[in-house]
């Protein structure tokens, strides 16, 4: 006959075992229905690129190129024009006529956004990235300055 | 006149047993995966149909449409009749079980078992036996090793579990007196109350020989992943392997039922002798009861190793059942 005091304690592993279960079946389940629900997401989560505008509709990008410079991966490409003082595209004296980030060199550290001195470059909550071909990971300026809605939800930090 | 006794009544019994039996399986599959789910806080299967309640008959439908392959190293004969030899038993088993009191339809006394046999116990037993046959041809007429394995592990489970079981099933019958399951759950003389608690206590023990006996995890070694690749059924597929899974699930239906009709009353309940009818629905609800629990044991219990599950077996299970059951005879006669 086994020993008996071990199979007791086992019986009682079991039973610790499955009461474990039961404590996860009332617990009732952590899933999230993804693409149907959003996502919770803390709100320093670093996602897609994201150019700002100030309230009157004026670019925040000076085109001083700092981003550029601060970048690891070189994934930033900007090219500056002077600003024509009729039609302003910036508060600046230039502004960047062409911006552009390279997602499949972006490492998302997120030192553009700590370089850029007016807080036009910002790292927003929208990771669904995926494209159909390669091109598409070369964000224009025109897609850095209108980013869709994510779907996500801002828990707390 | 008494063909209809005889022959008509007893043929729709079956049919609604099998129907009903069938589409139990069908839908046990999701209630087992929507648990598992909700055990390993999932929410489980629930795309298709409301909270996925057309997986099952996706599922049917998919295995029916799969190609039918008999590898061409394998016994044919035996091949395709392994699942057929599996699943007949695993039906036959309910066919002594009582499901519900004897209903007054039609001007006609109708019992709710389909055959009231004398020796229903030991034909549960038998039945239960012959289907390891299924499992093992299957197995052996492979012609691969991990299905030969497979099988060979499946007899020898079921051998020696078979032997606590049997013990254990003699000192329940010991306590009832009758091997009639209809006289079980509704005995001649009242049981009185200490000896049906000490029935009662057998139940832990019991219930691990039924986990053994339906190859249900943890102790699933017929199919043991790991190890086996799927054990018996490696080289089945479409129907063929949809029949095997039909008979694991039928045997957790018989196996429940059995075990609801020993210890727990069969389709006994309060207000049952008022409303018959109330009966089919307590023993419907007893048998999901008993699934749960199989289904509670295999989400918390990893399983054992081969030779782990022998000695559990012979060293701690059959002694504890033979003291038992020398108890439980003492216990009969003198009290």
């Amino acid at each position: 006959m086994a020993n008996v005091s071990t199979v007791f304690r086992e019986i009682g592993a079991v039973v610790q075992a499955m009461g474990v279960t039961l404590r996860a079946l009332l617990a009732g389940p952590l899933t999230v229905q993804y693409p149907e629900q959003p996502i919770a997401v803390y709100p320093r989560f670093r996602a897609r690129h994201e150019l700002r505008r100030y309230e009157n509709g004026l670019e925040r990008c000076i085109g001083c190129m700092l981003c550029e410079a601060a970048c690891p991966t070189g994934a930033i490409h900007v090219e500056a024009a002077e600003n024509d003082p009729a039609h302003p595209v910036s508060p600046g004296e230039r502004y960047a006529k062409v911006y552009e980030v390279n997602l499949m060199r972006c490492v998302f550290c997120g030192d553009c956004e700590t370089a850029c001195p007016v807080e036009a470059i910002v790292l927003g909550h929208d990771f669904e990235l995926a494209v159909y071909d390669r091109d598409g990971f070369l964000l224009t300026k025109e897609q850095l300055l209108n980013p869709k809605v994510p779907n996500v939800v801002v828990r707390a930090e | 006149m008494d063909w209809i006794n005889l022959i008509l009544i007893p043929a729709i019994k079956s049919v609604v047993l099998v129907v009903v039996l069938l589409t139990g399986f069908a839908y046990l599959t999701w209630f087992e995966r929507k648990l598992i789910g909700r055990f390993q806080q999932r929410i489980g299967p629930n795309r298709a149909w409301k909270f996925g309640l057309g997986h099952p008959i996706a599922d049917a439908l998919k295995m029916i449409f799969k190609e039918e392959i008999v590898p061409s190293y394998t016994d044919k004969v035996l091949f395709v009749l392994g699942p057929a030899l599996a699943i007949a038993p695993a039906l036959l088993i309910f066919a002594v079980i009582p499901v519900g009191p004897t209903l007054n339809l039609f001007g006609k006394e109708i019992p709710l078992v389909v055959a009231d046999v004398n020796i229903g116990v030991l034909w549960v037993l038998a039945v239960a036996g012959l289907g390891t046959y299924g499992i093992v041809l299957g197995g052996w007429a492979s012609n691969n090793k991990y299905s030969l394995l497979g099988a060979l592990r499946t007899s020898s489970q079921m051998l020696s579990y078979e032997l606590p079981m049997g013990i254990l099933l003699i000192a329940v019958l010991l306590v009832y007196g009758t091997l009639n399951l209809n006289q079980i759950v509704t005995p001649l003389t009242p049981i009185p109350w200490y000896l049906r608690v000490w029935i009662l206590l057998a139940f832990p023990f019991y219930f691990i020989t039924m986990l053994a006996e339906t190859g249900r995890k943890p102790f699933d070694f017929p199919e043991t992943e790991n190890e086996l690749v799927a054990g018996f059924q490696t080289e089945y597929g479409s129907i063929k392997f949809a029949l095997y899974y039909m008979t694991e699930y039928l045997h957790i239906l018989g196996a429940s039922g059995l075990a609801v009709t020993l210890f727990f009353g069969g389709w006994r309940g309060p207000f049952v002798d008022q409303f018959p009818i109330l009966g089919l629905f307590y023993f419907a609800a007893k048998v999901l009861a008993m699934v749960f629990l199989f289904i509670w044991a295999s989400a918390s219990v990893p399983r054992p190793r081969y030779d782990q599950l022998l000695r559990f077996c012979w060293t701690f299970l059959f002694p504890i059942s033979l003291v038992y059951m020398a108890v439980t005879a003492v216990l009969v006669v003198v009290m």
